[in-house]
């Protein structure tokens, strides 16, 4: 049986019906195909692990683009 | 500037104008500005994505093509090493390994003054983790040389605070690190017009990094244009070398011999 999850996304609290991976958690934020990158507690996750690595409740996930700066 | 390029970090770059990107209006100035500059280093901040933005929402790097720009994530609005470092191993992965980063740690919010210690605590970390570390620094020529000994690229002196167009405060110190310094030296900060960035190449300077002098002119794209002008007039005037001043003692330019007179 699959357990709901909760976790924090750039700060803000979410709540998923089952623990996503990192490729479908961006798909259902409606990030899928960006330029964007991961951090997961504080470790990267690298692009080639989006379709395998799965969240787990409790995880702080930060999510970035380059944006204008200088 | 023919034969006369920019090297940092063993890679050769036809422009000694590095801009940011922040404070424009839209992409397409953005864009624009940059093409007039003719700047070839390019510098990005990371931040948070919004979360449930529309599907096709522009983005920045779209307009900043990789084969043309060196794109130099930025560690602005970062008050510790920990969050620099942080903030610039995400960069790398945003940007597919891309290893040339601008560290700036910042010290305080009023004045954005570099914290120096944190900056060699992250450089330190950073070029132990294979980045090329652009460093921003304070134009204290003590700092600027532990930033080069700890391996940074570049190190970058600010003119005067970042976003205060107040010009170049201590050409003096400047002149310090830039005699002292192997590695190329960029003044980063506080240009607030073309002869600002002029008198930054005069002393020597390898290059200047700029981005609100550019963004907030009134015409952003002649601005960068003027910019890129004085950059190149400032590196050849350096080259050229300039005439020895002569207080208190004029030499006229034109022949002092056949004036016509008054017949005596």
């Amino acid at each position: 049986m699959p357990q709901p999850i909760r976790i924090t996304v750039n700060g803000a609290p979410r709540e998923f019906a089952t623990a996503p991976t990192v490729a479908q958690f961006l798909d259902e934020m409606n990030l899928a195909g960006r330029r964007l990158a991961v951090e997961r507690n504080g470790e990267i996750v690298p692009r080639s692990l989006f379709p395998e690595q799965r969240l787990a409740e409790g995880d702080t996930i930060e999510v970035v683009v380059a944006v204008g700066g200088g | 500037m023919a034969g006369e390029a920019l090297v940092i970090a063993g890679k050769a770059y036809d422009s000694r104008l590095l801009v940011g990107t922040g404070k424009y209006r839209d992409f397409d100035e953005t864009r624009r500005a940059i093409d007039a500059s003719g700047a070839r280093i390019v510098t990005v901040a990371i931040r948070r994505t919004n979360i449930g933005q529309k599907a096709g929402e522009p983005n920045l790097l779209d307009v900043l093509p990789p084969d043309l720009f060196t794109i130099l994530p930025n560690t602005a609005g970062c008050y510790t090493a920990d969050d620099a470092v942080r903030t610039l191993r995400l960069a790398r992965e945003l940007l597919d390994g891309h290893a040339l980063v601008k560290l700036e740690v910042l010290g305080d919010p009023k004045t954005l003054f570099p914290h120096m210690p944190e900056t060699l605590v992250a450089a330190k970390q950073l070029v132990a983790e294979g980045f090329q570390v652009m460093a921003y620094c304070s134009d204290d020529p003590i700092m600027a040389l532990q930033l080069e000994e700890l391996g940074c690229v570049a190190v970058m002196p600010l003119a005067s605070l970042i976003g205060s167009g107040m010009g170049i405060l201590n050409p003096w110190n400047l002149q310090i690190i830039i005699d002292r310094a192997k590695v190329p030296v960029l003044v980063d900060a506080g240009i607030g017009t073309a002869s600002d960035a002029a008198i930054a190449m005069e002393l020597g300077c390898d290059g200047v990094l700029m981005n609100t002098a550019i963004a907030q002119a009134r015409d952003p794209v002649r601005m960068a244009r003027a910019m890129k002008l004085a950059v190149e007039a400032g590196r050849e005037s350096f080259l050229a070398g300039r005439m020895p001043r002569k207080p208190y003692e004029a030499s006229p330019s034109s022949p002092e011999s056949g004036l016509i007179r008054k017949s005596a």
